[in-house]
């Protein structure tokens, strides 16, 4: 290949390829003529240019996560790059440094004594550009890591390792907090580490400076010292040290040891847990007093029981602290934390991803968090020592998720392994300029000529700097070998309810105007194709061809036996009947404005909508608000409103009728996804209709009891919803593989899909907002290997008729010893597999069974921890750090409204939220699990981010317990599709006035879903909290502000997850169970 | 008489029982192959083509699939058959299958055609490994049955004979 090549596919490849939605990349915009590889990430990029058609909420939600931050305002100590007011959230990116001393002591097996590195940053050295959306932490779990990151490329950080501490402090805001509680490292994530040889690093050495051109990770002592910063030498000549590679004791501030046992101390419970001696002073009295009683139990609770642990010692403190004593050479996701005595586990800030204990090297190229995640960081061996260690081993993916920087290559030939057909990655190793070795089957390939040109440096015989070597996430435009068919068009089909019961929700007039609103914003080229059907007992097709004067409808009576009535011009082309369309989507709400036809026959409408797109595939979207009564595909209402709080178990939950798994199947077939839109009030049988899209990778919406002038909170989010919708990105004839090492093999799917063969998934359509997860188990051992790595490659059209494949990789150690496994857990990506595998369970056998199956994971992992990874025995329920939220997080998903028992809740609700907890990408489940509690009436600058010129403050979050609420105050609770803004009966007088815009807490409106626009600082400050909240995820969460008499407090309320409720246990009494169960 | 109805029975379920252990084997093939799927990878170097082998085999996927239900019949069958017959032993013997199957088909998952897969979780590694392990399970037992009916046929001919033998040495010596 020649340069000429390259740069033209390339200008014209960037040029082209960024069109649609959000994730288009800027760079393209920003590029010189000549480099356009798409390849050189700009650090200053403003999100704000990505959009080239997209609103701007879908944009601002796309820039959040992988804003390219250099890394410096983390950490403060190097002066951040002038062009560059975007922060992430700073608590975590300043919090490592404040790590409690844990001086290094020989653990068991070869770990050794070492220092981090100085946490004093320098910029990467400029040989890395390609990679410097890596660098830039995108978000604040990916925040974490960065800040050792550069040391060791930085050859000049040569300050002892507790000055770099001093260095770090002063910037850190979140510093107080965090000393405070105890926890100063909000972290299961370990600072990434470098596999010291044993001997190479002593605590007060100065940082281990090599150049920055040799390998960073490289020890001196090693005998291999890999040549040139070379990946995949890497992976080859510090391979075998990665065992130890987690050795990732956090000493840097070894000379600054006090820090860290006040903050204990103040964390501990004295002689009462601190949290609930607050509930025996005079209560924050905003309780309401129900929850008052409730609460109660608390206070007898803890008291005898306090005894129990102080039963050797009567010092409360003792055991813990000698633990710490004893414990202090394991890693900060080993330390031993006795759960019932530490009360302040929830870090102030979102909990960050853990880092994998890989080198700097691999760990620097390692695909983002955000994308790809593993419930395990440290990958066990063998499957007998996963079984051991009773946790789940599984991915969670969020493919398509718009990235705001995404390399994009251009080449005729796309190198593969040619046994396992993997894509070259950053992981693979050159065994010489012309071998590479692929790291999934280890087979020896050879490098095509053409690779070993290097459009970036424009150099030849570099191959393992081009960028598919350089980037775990790539994209990659497809030649015609990836086509089965043309590429086809982007086709939309909106079927909508237009029975009587829909009439009067009043959708149809919101989506028309959405539709109108966005009807040039939709993605796609001039190919792109638009029709309507409506169907009440009837189907009625909209003739839309070019040169009629106005829409015709046609309608279909013969409901048994559907057909279409005039084929080729149900389906016309945007482009050229965009004013019919526009006619069309005026007329319609006022159209079936008198409709007294109750009936709906979906089933029919469906089949009718999959006749019409058969041809082509395509996206469905299906607007419906009844039970499906007629026709084919007719459903009975099985709920029971009296079971709904049934302690017993919940009948239903799996389809009724095949009818729509089937027709699922037959549109997964023919490339058709299709969107399930639900608007109801009364029950739809969501489990049963939800199988149209949950087979066909569709999504599901759902809108409880909308209507347009009940409800507008619904009807707000149903717009805003929409209108994220319309203008997504969208793939086209998707197919998704996941490849893993040998030895590995992928167990079980999660998510909307259709499973075509044991690793491939068959997706009609892919959306940037579907989030997958696969169970995976250990077939083979993998004995002589140092790491594995996973792969998942998405073959889609683009809405511009392009093939393209976007390539994930990500690496991981393995680890031998049980307690290396409980190190890398990942607390969240293990609760959201077990939220899904729980969904599975609940469906196949019962409720009951899927809550028993999440206790006792709890219990099985904690008791295994407690046996085999342990070294000390002490009373207590004793957790590894990584894992203290463990319990917690159990306990939410007990209480999550999906497998909650004993409360009222609505079958469809009920399904929903399981669907979500399947479908959602694990930030949003995570915040669905367990929802964020803000205290907004103090809200301050301190610590805030800021974002285009925007102030957002950054409260802490707060564990979800009455006891935190105050009378005096006002809180958030962001529980991921809705927050509540709960105000306190003596609220101050600044917040109400302030913020609300009311005089007083009497005059809070009953039904209040938004904050007015107040020109005060407070306001300011709340409402950019709110809007940042939002911004951050894919759909609309609608606001509620509560008072204490509002009809939605209960639900509020349901949320204290901490709490006790009449039918579920409270966070104390959960915990005493676990230990029960443990010590049987 | 020359043969009886319980030798019959035997006879048959000789011949049904072969076929069931086709239809096993065909059995054991397809979910080896559905699981297998992706370790043949360089013939299959584009996943996304679906080359004729690739159809051949969904086919053949299907037909085993389709299998299903014809061999409980059979299996069905010849239990009526054998209760008749009055051959107690054989019907006990075949009890717990005939248990197994009612039982498999009852809480088969919700379908309106008979069938008892369910394409959207066949690839779930736990139900691919049952079903491959109810495959192994049934080839023993039909391999094992085979050749109980065959002694059971032969045992029956046997007696056939040696009663026309004897019939016929009775008769011989009546002369």
């Amino acid at each position: 290949m020649s340069t000429a090549g390259f740069n033209s596919q390339n200008g014209t490849g960037t040029g082209q390829t960024y069109t649609n939605g959000p994730s288009q990349n800027p760079v393209a915009l920003q590029q010189p003529p000549g480099v356009g590889y798409g390849m050189n990430h700009q650090p200053a990029y403003n999100p704000m240019q990505t959009k080239v058609l997209g609103p701007p909420s879908p944009a601002l939600y796309a820039s959040g996560p992988y804003q390219p931050v250099p890394p410096g305002p983390q950490l403060g100590s190097y002066p951040p790059p002038p062009a560059q007011p975007l922060l992430t959230r700073p608590p975590i990116g300043v919090l490592p440094s404040h790590t409690p001393p844990q001086s290094a002591s020989p653990g068991p097996g070869p770990r050794q004594a070492q220092a981090t590195p100085p946490a004093q940053a320098t910029p990467p050295p400029p040989a890395v550009t390609s990679t410097s959306y890596y660098t830039g932490p995108p978000a604040w779990q990916y925040a974490a890591p960065r800040g050792p990151a550069p040391n060791h490329v930085n050859p000049a950080a040569a300050a002892p390792p507790h000055m770099s501490h001093g260095s770090a402090q002063p910037p850190g805001p979140g510093a107080p907090p965090t000393s405070i509680h105890g926890y100063p490292q909000p972290g299961t994530a370990p600072p990434p580490m470098n596999p010291p040889p044993p001997h190479t690093y002593q605590p007060n050495r100065p940082a281990y400076g090599p150049p920055p051109t040799a390998p960073p990770a490289g020890p001196p002592g090693a005998t291999g010292t890999p040549p040139p910063p070379k990946v995949d030498g890497d992976v080859a000549g510090n391979g075998p040290q990665a065992p130890n590679s987690y050795n990732h004791v956090d000493n840097r501030m070894a000379g600054a040891a006090q820090p860290g046992p006040p903050g204990r101390h103040l964390g501990h419970y004295p002689s009462l847990p601190p949290g609930y001696q607050n509930t025996l002073a005079p209560p924050p009295s905003s309780l309401h007093p129900a929850l008052q009683a409730a609460t109660q139990p608390y206070i007898q609770g803890p008291q005898p029981y306090q005894q129990q642990p102080g039963g050797p010692g009567p010092d409360q403190l003792s055991p813990s602290m000698a633990a710490m004593s004893l414990q202090s050479g394991t890693p900060e996701a080993l330390r031993v934390v006795n759960l019932l005595q530490e009360r302040n586990l929830l870090p102030p800030a979102p909990v960050p991803a853990p880092t994998p204990c890989l080198t700097q090297d691999l760990q620097k190229l390692n695909c983002s968090p955000e994308v790809f995640r593993c419930t395990l960081t440290s990958i066990p061996q063998t499957q007998s020592l996963l079984n051991k260690a009773k946790l789940p081993l599984g991915l969670l993916l969020h493919p398509f998720k718009d990235l705001s920087q995404l390399p994009v290559v251009t080449s005729s030939t796309i190198v593969r392994c040619r046994s396992c057909r993997t894509y070259i990655n950053p992981f693979v190793s050159f065994l010489d300029q012309r071998r590479w070795k692929c790291n999934l089957c280890y087979r020896v390939n050879d490098v095509p000529e053409e690779f070993m040109y290097n459009p970036v440096s424009r150099s030849y015989g570099e191959p393992h700097k081009r960028p598919e070597v350089q980037n775990a996430t790539i994209e990659f435009i497809a030649p015609s070998e990836y086509m089965l068919r043309p590429p086809q068009p982007a086709v939309y089909l909106f079927v909508l309810d237009v029975s009587h019961n829909a009439v009067e929700t009043g959708y149809l007039s919101v989506f028309c105007q959405s539709l109108l609103d966005n009807i040039n914003a939709l993605p796609g080229d001039s190919r792109t194709k638009v029709g309507f059907i409506t169907f009440d007992s009837t189907i009625h097709f909209y003739n839309l061809q070019e040169g009629l004067s106005q829409p015709q409808m046609l309608i279909v009576s013969d409901i048994e036996d559907i057909f279409l009535p005039t084929p080729d011009s149900l389906l016309v082309n945007l482009n050229e009947c965009k004013e019919l369309v526009q006619d069309l989507l005026k007329s319609l709400p006022n159209l079936f404005e008198k409709t007294m036809e109750t009936q709906s026959a979906l089933g029919s409408a469906l089949q009718a909508a999959f006749k019409l797109l058969s041809p082509t595939g395509g996206r469905m979207s299906v607007f419906q608000t009844q039970l499906p009564n007629l026709g084919v595909g007719a459903l009975q209402s099985r709920e029971d409103p009296n079971q709904r709080a049934s302690a017993k178990d919940v009948q239903h939950l799996s389809p009724a009728t095949d009818f729509y798994k089937k027709l699922a199947l037959d549109c997964s077939g023919q490339q058709v996804a299709v969107d399930l839109f639900l608007l109801s009030a009364q029950y739809c049988d969501l489990a049963s209709l939800g199988c149209i899209s949950r087979f066909s990778a569709g999504s599901v919406y759902y809108y409880p009891s909308y209507h347009h002038q009940h409800n507008p909170a619904q009807v707000e989010r149903f717009q805003r919803d929409l209108k994220r919708y319309l203008t997504r990105k969208i793939g086209f004839e998707a197919v998704m593989r996941i490849r893993c090492t040998k030895g590995l093999s992928i167990h079980t799917f999660h998510g909307n899909f259709f499973v075509r063969s044991t690793d491939l998934l068959s997706l009609p359509n892919v959306n940037p907002d579907a989030g997958f997860a696969v169970q995976m188990s250990i077939e083979e051992n993998l004995d002589d290997m140092q790491v594995v790595s996973f792969q998942a490659a998405l073959l889609y059209t683009s809405s511009k008729g392009e093939r393209r494949i976007r390539v994930h990789t990500m690496c991981l150690p393995v680890v031998s010893s049980l307690s290396d496994v409980f190190a890398g857990a990942d607390v969240q990506a293990v609760t959201g597999l077990l939220a899904c595998m729980a969904v599975d369970r609940s469906v196949t056998s019962s409720l009951s069974d899927a809550r028993d199956a999440m206790t006792n994971a709890a219990i099985d992992s904690l008791s295994s921890y407690r046996q085999s990874a342990l070294t000390i025995q002490q009373p207590g329920l004793l957790a590894p750090a990584c894992l203290r939220l463990f319990p917690l997080y159990i306990l939410a998903l007990l209480k999550q409204k999906a497998f909650r028992t004993g409360t009222s809740t609505r079958l469809d609700e009920r399904v929903f939220a399981m669907y979500q907890l399947k479908y959602q990408p694990l930030a949003f489940a995570m915040l669905m699990i367990h929802p964020a509690l803000y205290r907004l009436d103090d809200l301050s600058d301190e610590g805030a981010l800021n974002i285009n010129e925007r102030t957002i403050p950054q409260p802490r979050v707060l564990q979800l317990s009455v006891e935190k609420l105050s009378r005096e105050g006002a809180f958030l609770m962001d529980a991921g599709l809705v927050m509540y803004l709960w105000i306190g009966r003596n609220c101050h007088q600044n917040f109400l006035s302030q913020v609300l815009g009311v005089s007083s807490y009497a005059a809070v409106p009953e039904k209040l879903c938004l904050l007015p626009e107040l020109d005060t600082a407070e306001s300011q400050r709340t409402r950019a909290l709110v809007s940042w909240l939002r911004d951050q995820r894919p759909f609309f969460p609608s606001l509620h502000i509560i008072r204490d008499e509002s009809q939605l407090k209960p639900h509020f309320m349901q949320n204290m997850i901490e709490d006790r409720t009449e039918s579920a246990l409270s966070y104390y009494e959960f915990l005493l169970h676990l230990q029960q169960q443990i010590s049987k | 008489m020359a043969f009886t109805f319980a030798a019959f029975c035997y006879m048959l379920a000789l011949l049904l029982t072969a076929a069931l252990i086709f239809f096993a084997i065909w059995h054991i093939i397809a979910f080896d192959e559905l699981k297998t799927d992706y370790k043949n990878p360089i013939d299959q170097c584009n996943t996304l083509n679906p080359t004729i082998e690739k159809v051949k085999k969904i086919k053949r996927v299907k037909i085993a699939i389709k299998l299903v239900l014809p061999e409980y019949l059979i299996h069905f069958f010849f239990c009526v058959m054998f209760l008749c017959a009055a051959e107690w032993l054989t019907l006990v013997l075949n009890l717990p299958l005939l248990a197994y199957h009612v039982w498999r088909y009852t809480s088969r998952p919700v379908m309106s055609c008979p069938g008892l897969y369910d394409p959207t979780t066949i690839m779930n590694a736990d139900i691919l490994a049952y079903c491959q392990k109810e495959g192994w399970c049934k080839l023993a037992f039909y391999l094992l049955s085979f050749f109980y009916y065959l002694y059971g046929y032969t045992a029956f001919s046997a007696i056939c004979l040696t009663l026309k033998i004897m019939q016929y040495l009775e008769n011989i010596h009546t002369f």
